[in-house]
This record gives structure tokens, C-alpha cells and sequence, in this order.
């Protein structure tokens, strides 16, 4: 047992030692990356507010962000809502065909898109990478929603239709306020997920680069990489944040309807 | 025997109607007349269509085939929210994220009617299911037992024709059904309108109806008032699923219009009248004859009786307090039957193996064919 918890610390230790190390050298007055610490300073964040290429980079994630997780959201509604009402023929093959970019490598994905769409003679831009992140997205966006949708009794949607509703009001008033917590933490999600994506972004991207991107780019200039560690640095505190909020909805949506809580991604 | 028809002129009339799921025959060939401020019961095992056709007749499900008419208008293309009924789900459906004055309340939001006009409806009808002072409750906090008053008050407030029940009482426990049954039942006097209950209880369907379609497989076996129902079941099915019934075999020969003459094996000789062979009389080699437990007694040592007599020995015996029930196997019979008797006041309870004197009417005799 003691061995086991040794070795859980130690893995924990591992794996999120060099997240801690970014705050750390974000905030040291020194362009080297390197201990010993020279001394607290603002300087790198007061930086990124200058660099033109930047504001765009976040103005384009953002964008993309946005539009990607409201379309994996949507779609992750009308798939989680087939999925819990309705038989029908192949439900089985058809769900576990979007839950498959889960485990498919990244990197295919970006790669057989880009092949696909040059092919087509399309042309990159902001639409290819957020239809690749919404190829992503799905399967997290589902996952979330069916656990909403499955913990909802079916009478409640046919009982307000037999007081008066019609199947659309009904889904408005009952349906939708019950889900509501797990479309919200969906969309957290999603936006996350886009938000840090690299590889999709960094193939199907065309002349405007997203920010993972243009980080990866100047990785390239040893004098910015303290510039990089600031925004690092809140690129971890943004995610953090939006996945806390994420599980909080999760978690508030499953006490509304009233069952146990089954775990989520977090 | 036909079916006893309602008291009142039919709310509801059901014509042959069938009901398929891909190629599974959930109703074959229902055809039934509701009446007016009935109460009604839909009784039968697990899986043998009732829910089904609480739905059909609820716009939830269509018709595969045959008609369906409520207060005199065909249902054909009528949607459930443009039906003059409304439901009690078995889950209740009770909506978790609004209060209970909210959920009492959802149907009056289209009618038209002020606020103030739409608040005194949802007290009146949480008064009436004994929920006055709940309404800024949050539903989901609610007992069992409360989530059915606000499942019927909220069903109850538009005032539908009729009223459908789907096995509302068997979520709560015994103490509380059988206060639940007697309420509903005041319930529906007061409001005066159909109600139709399914239920695969056939206690509960015997103490709360007026009348009862049992139903087997998709099928109405028998339609009739409790009474009915228990003392003249038209099949053996039907006497088996109500109450407990004891079979013995027997042979029967009609001697003239109003007589039936019946061998019973363990019983004898006796004659019967045509009504004591509610599913009509089929000559042939194979019958028997159906009589409840409580119909026969068993006479205690030196007791003497006009009534008919027949001999066995006591198998085993259940001791209720109350009640004991008896196995006893008569002479001549393979299976033992069963016999219940009050425990009165200086009746002795016979032990296993004692030798019994069974008292018995041929009036109680039921002959199945
Ligand atoms: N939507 C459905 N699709 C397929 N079969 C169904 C459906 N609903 C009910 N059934 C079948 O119809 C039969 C009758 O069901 P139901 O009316 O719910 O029975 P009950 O209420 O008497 O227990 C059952 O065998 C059930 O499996
Ligand atoms: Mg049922």
C-alpha cells in the first residue's frame, strides 16, 4: 500500500511538475529559463498586451472556440436526444462512430482532413480547423449531454404535452431547464478543448494562426520564451477555470433531476 | 355471458381496436363502452397490454386499427395535447425544476385566465388532494405519497372528461396504498368524472371500481362489475387471477334449460343453474368446477349441517391471526384445495394430518368448460 501511494505522488509529481514551473518562471526577471530565480516581475505579462500577432492569434482561438463548441453542443444535443428516445436501425454503429475521434490519434484526424480537404480544392482557414474541432469536441459533448438526457424521465415531456403542450413548448419548458447544466458544462468543455488544441489547428490552420500556434511558433525565439511562460501561464489558469465551472454545472444538473452523481471527466 | 355494460351513457368507446409494435400484437381486438363518471379498472398481469392502451386511449400511441371515440368525437388524428383526458403517470412525471404550485398550475398557462383567477384554481386544487399550504414547495422535495396528490391535482385542474391512472399507488408502500385507494375513490365522487385505472393489483381493482376489464394478452377476457367478477369468472384465467380459486375436475351433463348436472371429483353430485357457468356450457369429456376458499368451511368435531359434505385430511395450514387458511385433500382428488375460515371464538385450529369435514353449497360452484 505504502509503495502504491508513493508511487501515485510520484507520478503526480511527473506529470504536473512543469505545468507548476511556468507561473514560477512567468513571473522571473530573466530571460533564461533557468534556477537559480532572479527576482519578481511583471515585465513578460505587461509584454503580451504589446504584440499585434498575438491579440490576433487569441482573437482568432476565441472564434473559433466559440463556434466550435456551440456546434458540437448542438449537435451533441440532437445526437444525445436520438440516442436516449429512439430505436432505430444501426444506433449502436452510428453513436460509437462519433464517440471514435476519442481514441483515434489526433494527429489522423488532422492529417486525413487536410487530405480531404485539398483534395476538394478547398481552401484552409478558420472554418477548417473548427470543423475539426468539432470532430473533437462530439464525443466529450455527447458523453456530457447523454448523461443529462438519459437521467430524464420520458413522462415529463409527455406529461406536459397531455396538459396542453405541443412537443416543441414542451421540450422548451421541461427538457431544455433539465439539461441546461449539462449543455452549459458541454459548452465549457468544447470551448476548453478548441482553446488548446495544437495539432488540428496547426494543419488545417491557414494564414491565420490560432494561439497554441503561434506559441509553438515563437518557441523558435529564446529571448520571447519568458513571454511565452506568462501566456502559458494564463492559458492554464483560463482552462482550469472554465473546466471547474464545466464540472460545477455537470454536478448541479445531476442534483437537480435528483440522481447520484456517476462521475464525469473530472 | 356478455360483459355487464356501464350504468351511465358510454364517455368512451372502444371498436376492435388493435395495437402493433413492428410485428408484436400488443392489443387484439379491444372493444369496450366506458361510461359516464365510471370508475374504471384496466387489471391484468405485467406485459399484457393496460399501459398500452391507457395510451392509446391518451393520444400517446395510434391506432393500428379500429376506433376510438371519447364524449362522442372520433380520436382518429386527434394529438394527446387536444384530448379531453389527462394522465397520472406511474412516475408521477412531476416536473423537478419548478415548485408545486408551478406544476399544479403548467396546464391553466394557456387558458385564459387572469393570474389571480389561475392562483385560487391551483389552491383549490391542492385543497382538494389535501396539499393546501404546499404550493411554494420545491417539487423534488416532496414524499412519495405527495408527489401522487400533486400528480393528480395537476391533472385534475383542467377538468378533463376523463381521468387515466397508470398504476399510481404502486410505488408507495402498503400502509399508504390502502389509504391512497379509499381517497381516490372519494376523489372521483366528488369530481364526478370517468376514471380509468390500471392496475395489476386485483385488491386494489376489486375495492376501487365500479366496473373491471381484466385483460390477458392483448385481450379483454371479462368486463364486470367486482362482484361479478369474483363470484362468475368466465374462464379458469380469469378465477385464478382474482383471488384464490380451487379447481377440481369434473364432468357436467345439461338435464334441461335451467339445470346442470355436475360431478365433481372429492365433491359429488350436484346440480347447478345456468348462471353458475358464466362462460357459457360446452358439452364435452374435459371440464371443472372452480369454488373460493371462503365459500367452504370445515366443521369442527360433532358439528352437524344441512349444507353438502365432503371428507379429506388437512395437509397443512397457514395461521393468520384472523384467518387460518387450510390445504386440505379431499378423497378421490390429487391437489389439496383451500379452505379459509375466521378463527371464531372457541373454533379449534386442526393440526396437519387431522381428518376434516368440508362443508360446501352447489351455489358456489362455478363450472368452466
Ligand atoms: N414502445 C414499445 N415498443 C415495443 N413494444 C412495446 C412498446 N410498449 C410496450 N410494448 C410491449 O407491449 C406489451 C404490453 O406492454 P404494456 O402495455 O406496457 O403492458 P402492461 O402495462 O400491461 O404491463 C409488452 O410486451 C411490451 O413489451
Ligand atoms: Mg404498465
Amino acid at each position: 500500500m505504502k509503495t502504491l501511494r508513493v508511487y501515485a505522488i510520484l507520478y503526480l509529481c511527473f506529470l504536473y511538475a512543469p505545468i507548476a514551473l511556468l507561473p514560477i518562471f512567468a513571473f522571473n526577471d530573466g530571460t533564461i529559463i533557468a534556477f537559480p530565480l532572479r527576482g519578481f516581475t511583471l515585465e513578460w505579462f505587461r509584454e503580451l498586451a504589446e504584440i499585434p500577432a498575438l491579440h490576433e492569434a487569441v482573437g482568432n482561438s476565441l472564434m473559433i472556440a466559440v463556434f466550435s463548441s456551440l456546434l458540437a453542443t448542438v449537435l451533441g444535443i440532437c445526437a444525445a436526444r436520438a440516442g436516449t428516445r429512439f430505436e432505430f436501425p444501426g444506433k449502436k454503429g452510428i453513436l460509437g462512430l462519433i464517440m471514435l475521434p476519442l481514441v483515434l490519434p489526433e494527429i489522423i484526424v488532422a492529417v486525413s482532413l487536410l487530405v480531404v480537404l485539398l483534395q476538394l480544392g478547398l481552401s484552409l482557414g478558420a472554418w477548417s480547423v473548427i470543423l475539426g474541432h468539432v470532430l473533437i469536441c462530439m464525443p466529450f459533448s455527447i458523453a456530457i449531454l447523454n448523461a443529462s438526457f438519459q437521467s430524464l424521465d420520458v413522462a415529463l415531456e409527455e406529461a406536459a404535452i397531455d396538459l396542453g403542450e405541443t412537443r416543441l413548448s414542451s421540450f422548451r419548458l421541461i427538457t431544455l431547464p433539465l439539461v441546461m447544466p449539462g449543455i452549459i458544462s458541454s459548452l465549457l468543455i468544447a470551448f476548453t478543448i478548441s482553446l488548446d488544441e495544437f495539432i488540428i489547428a496547426f494543419f488545417l490552420t491557414g494564414t491565420e494562426p490560432t494561439l497554441p500556434v503561434y506559441l509553438w511558433g515563437q518557441l523558435r525565439f529564446p529571448q520571447k520564451i519568458p513571454v511565452v511562460m506568462a501566456l502559458g501561464t494564463l492559458l492554464v489558469v483560463a482552462s482550469v477555470i472554465l473546466l471547474t465551472l464545466a464540472e460545477y454545472f455537470r454536478r448541479r444538473g445531476a442534483a437537480r433531476t435528483g440522481q447520484a452523481d456517476s462521475g464525469g471527466f473530472l | 355471458m356478455k360483459d355487464t355494460p356501464a350504468q351511465s351513457s358510454p364517455i368512451i368507446t372502444l371498436e376492435n381496436v388493435e395495437k402493433y409494435y413492428g410485428d408484436y400484437h400488443a392489443l387484439r381486438g379491444i372493444s369496450a363502452e366506458i361510461g359516464q363518471g365510471e370508475f374504471f379498472s384496466l387489471l391484468g398481469p405485467s406485459g399484457c397490454g393496460k399501459t398500452t392502451l391507457l395510451r392509446t386511449i391518451a393520444g400517446f400511441e395510434a391506432l393500428s386499427s379500429g376506433r376510438l371515440t371519447i364524449d362522442g368525437r372520433d380520436m382518429a388524428g386527434v394529438p394527446a395535447n387536444k384530448r379531453p383526458t389527462n394522465m397520472v403517470f406511474q412516475s408521477y412525471a412531476i416536473f423537478p425544476h419548478l415548485s408545486v404550485a408551478e406544476n399544479v398550475g403548467f396546464g391553466l398557462r394557456r387558458a385564459p385566465l387572469s393570474k389571480a383567477e389561475k392562483a385560487r384554481a391551483v389552491g383549490e386544487a391542492l385543497e382538494m388532494v389535501g396539499l393546501a399550504g404546499y404550493g411554494a414547495r420545491a417539487a423534488h422535495a416532496l414524499s412519495g405519497g405527495q408527489r401522487q396528490r400533486v400528480a393528480l391535482a395537476r391533472a385534475l385542474i383542467l377538468k378533463p372528461k376523463v381521468l387515466l391512472l397508470d398504476e399510481p399507488l404502486s410505488a408507495l408502500d402498503k400502509k399508504l396504498r390502502e389509504q391512497m385507494q379509499l381517497e381516490l375513490r372519494r376523489l372521483q365522487r366528488q369530481v364526478g368524472i370517468t376514471f380509468i385505472l390500471v392496475t395489476h393489483d386485483q385488491e386494489e381493482a376489486l375495492i376501487m371500481s365500479d366496473r373491471i376489464a381484466v385483460m390477458f394478452e392483448g385481450q379483454i377476457a371479462q368486463l364486470d362489475a367486482p362482484q361479478m367478477l369474483y363470484r362468475r369468472p368466465v374462464t379458469r384465467q380469469v378465477g385464478e387471477f382474482i383471488g384464490v380459486m380451487n379447481f377440481l375436475p369434473a364432468r357436467a351433463t345439461m338435464t334441461d334449460q335451467d339445470h346442470i348436472e355436475v360431478e365433481a371429483s372429492g365433491l359429488g353430485r350436484a346440480v347447478i343453474g345456468p348462471d353458475q357457468v358464466p362462460g357459457g356450457f360446452h358439452p364435452g369429456q374435459t371440464a371443472s368446477v372452480g369454488i373460493r376458499p371462503e365459500t367452504m368451511s370445515i366443521l369442527f368435531a360433532g358439528e352437524t349441517t344441512d349444507r353438502r359434505v365432503a371428507t379429506g385430511i388437512v395437509e397443512d395450514r397457514a395461521y393468520y391471526g384472523d384467518m387460518t387458511y387450510y390445504e386440505v385433500r379431499l378423497e378421490g382428488v390429487e391437489r389439496p384445495m383451500t379452505i379459509s375460515m375466521k378463527n371464531l371464538v372457541g373454533r379449534p385450529v386442526l393440526d396437519r394430518g387431522a381428518e376434516a369435514r368440508v362443508a360446501w353449497d352447489a351455489g358456489s360452484l362455478v363450472l368452466f368448460a
